[in-house]
């Protein structure tokens, strides 16, 4: 299985994206629990690309890949934008009292919990891409 | 996404329906503190409609948490969706909420 879809720069995206992401993972017999952390880390890594590679140029697409490898489910989000490399993002202060929560960085961190692959690579004919693997049977 | 308030004596609970993410999470926010702005600080977020709730969502929800303690109030969590407990915990975000399995126990711990 190998799915590509295109989609609007813009936020209200992020519901097809989540429909089309889940479509296939499911497709690939991920659990209910893995189906769940495949829908957060790609909408994390999509809100990232509308808000910091396109910063809000809705008229830009972007486009999202879908494909069963044998070891698991394997998404790639490519766009455009300027160069925004998730490892760039410090990591967020977590058990820290609810006054000095800060909200930076939450959504990479989340990619990482979430997927077994983060892999980011960027130049410029190509502009953005990063790929996420969700293994099977974790 | 639809959102939607009700009065108790002791608290109010807000009810929204469907996924929360960078797209409408503002608009939570918006409801969530025109509670505030009415002075009502203890607050039951119904999340029984909810299947879906991204970083945007819970940052939303930490910034009234902020808002509420201060002033002897919380914002509580009640039938909070599986995927949405488990990515909470996995961060350590659940530490900062009560949540309830569901409105009824909610309200009543007010």
């Amino acid at each position: 299985m190998k799915k590509t879809r295109k989609f609007n720069g813009g936020l209200e995206s992020l519901g097809e994206v989540c429909d089309f992401v889940t479509m296939c993972a499911k497709k690939c017999d991920l659990n209910e629990t893995q189906v769940y952390a495949v829908q957060l880390a790609v909408d994390e890594a999509a809100t990232n690309i509308v808000e910091h590679a396109y910063r809000g140029r809705a008229l830009d697409e972007f486009e999202i890949t879908c494909e069963e490898l044998p070891e698991g489910f394997q998404v790639v989000l490519r766009d455009r934008g300027q160069a925004f490399d998730p490892a760039s993002i410090p990591q967020p202060l977590l058990n820290v009292p609810l006054e000095e929560l800060r909200s930076r960085g939450l959504g990479v961190f989340l990619m990482r919990k979430m997927m077994d692959v983060v892999e980011y690579e960027f130049n410029p004919e190509d502009g953005n891409i990063l790929r996420m693997v969700k293994k099977k049977g974790r | 996404m639809d959102i939607q308030s009700t009065e108790y004596k002791r608290c109010t609970v807000i009810m929204a329906s469907g996924r929360i993410d960078g797209s409408n999470a503002p608009d939570l926010g918006t409801a969530l503190r025109q509670l505030n702005a009415n002075g009502i600080y203890d607050i039951v977020f119904d999340m029984s409609e909810i299947k879906f709730m991204a970083s945007a969502g819970w940052w939303v929800l930490i910034d009234v948490q902020k808002a509420c303690k201060p002033r002897g109030g919380e914002l509580v969590l009640a039938a909070v969706d599986k995927g949405i407990r488990d990515s909470l915990q996995l961060v350590g975000m659940d530490t900062y909420f009560t949540i309830y399995d569901d409105v009824t126990a909610a309200v009543g711990s007010f």
